[in-house]
């Protein structure tokens, strides 16, 4: 019980504090969600990070928040469920609450303007960190690294919404191809 | 652009920029509940079809502006601009409404379908469908980097803060709060301090991302 307690409190400190991290997006959270989560802890397994992660992405409404929430439910069941994305998005809502108190929502506002200027490129880094370790979880043999090159080229070059490709993903999974 | 503060936007209605402003927290929740639910793989196209086309509580500038600060501040993008939108309309009551309605519905529907997943996640079929799923979910991650991307050739150095951004968390595993502190924090106070070039709204500029 007590175990249980602690990991608890691990999970939930560890959301509250990619809350604050998620500068530009929360995708750029996902490196360090699987060292913490999948490397370090083994509370999730690498099947289980990838289906969070696809389910999340195929549902609609805010991506990141339905992922933590399909983590957190592996991880501690419907309480995790609950734990994990409302951890996930309050001290960034308080914040953002703040900021649109104290300054209007301004994006002209100095240190608005320097966190975008100054934490743009590190957001840059981090989503290519996020779409690498992703590639790696995924992207096994050639079939799989050349299906990888087919997404990346038609979402580049067309405008086929984001579903169909899931779609496609999961077809192409269950036949066998990939 | 103009300056707009707090005391503006209290006294002005129109103040999102709209020609309509939204009728109460009520009304908030279930637009946003509706927005949130219909944008599958991709909600920020429907945000700014319903909140400037349809409902008109926002301009075309005041959603990209909303937008812009949405996305440069920590947390989820479209979590923001809900919280933005009804705090700017209705204060906090407005804020939690419109965060409610953002946040329930998807909520739920994910939790059920990962109930389901989970129990039957022995079948081959699903565990395949899954992985594909993930697959793609990669390439779009990647896509997304890559239309950000621009980015870095407005600033000097922006390459080297990427490029250390990419090889302490993405190569070499290294925890992100010690490199948001050892990178983020001087990155932005270079910027802030180097103030520069006026640079224009970011969302407009960068095609944020939800």
């Amino acid at each position: 019980m007590t175990a249980g307690f602690a990991m608890a409190a691990a999970v939930c400190g560890h959301y509250l504090l990619w809350s604050l991290l998620s500068v530009g997006g929360a995708i750029g959270l996902l490196p360090d969600m699987h060292r913490y989560l999948v490397v370090d802890r083994h509370w999730l397994d690498q099947a289980q990070f990838n289906a969070a992660l696809a389910l999340g992405q195929a549902s609609p409404g805010p991506n990141m928040v339905l992922v933590s929430t399909l983590m957190g439910l592996d991880m501690l069941g419907l309480a995790g469920a609950l734990l994990a994305p409302l951890s996930l998005v309050t001290p960034s809502t308080l914040l953002a609450m703040a900021y649109s108190r104290y300054s209007g929502a301004n994006p002209r506002a100095p240190w608005l303007r320097a966190l975008h200027d100054g934490m743009g490129p590190l957001t840059v880094g981090l989503l290519l960190s996020s779409g690498w370790l992703l590639a790696r979880g995924t992207a096994h043999d050639a079939a799989q690294c050349l299906a990888l090159a087919v997404v990346v080229g038609l979402n580049l070059r067309t405008r086929i919404h984001p579903l169909w490709l899931l779609a496609g993903g999961a077809l192409a999974g269950v036949l066998g191809w990939i | 652009m103009m300056k707009i503060t707090l005391r503006d936007l209290k006294i002005d209605p129109a103040a999102l920029g709209g020609e309509a402003s939204p009728g109460g927290p009520g009304e908030l929740f279930v637009v946003f509940t509706r927005l949130t639910l219909s944008g599958f793989g991709g909600v920020l196209p429907f945000a700014q079809r319903v909140l400037v086309d349809d409902r008109r509580w926002l301009s075309q500038q005041g959603f990209l502006r909303l937008l812009s600060v949405a996305h440069v501040l920590p947390g989820p993008n479209l979590v923001n601009l809900a919280l933005l939108v009804g705090e700017q309309s209705w204060g906090w009551r407005g804020a939690i409404a419109a965060l409610a309605g953002m946040l329930l519905a998807p909520m739920a529907l994910v939790l059920a379908l990962g109930l389901l997943a989970g129990s039957w996640s022995s079948l081959p079929a699903v565990h395949a469908a899954l992985h594909g799923m993930a697959l793609v979910t990669a390439g779009m991650v990647i896509v997304m980097a890559l239309r950000m991307a621009p980015l870095l050739r407005r600033r000097r150095g922006a390459v080297l803060w990427a490029a250390a951004a990419f090889g302490s968390v993405g190569l070499l595993h290294w925890s992100l709060l010690p490199v948001m502190l050892a990178l983020g924090v001087p990155a932005l106070l270079i910027a802030r301090w180097s103030g520069g070039e006026a640079s224009q709204e970011p969302a407009q500029r960068d095609g944020a991302q939800s």
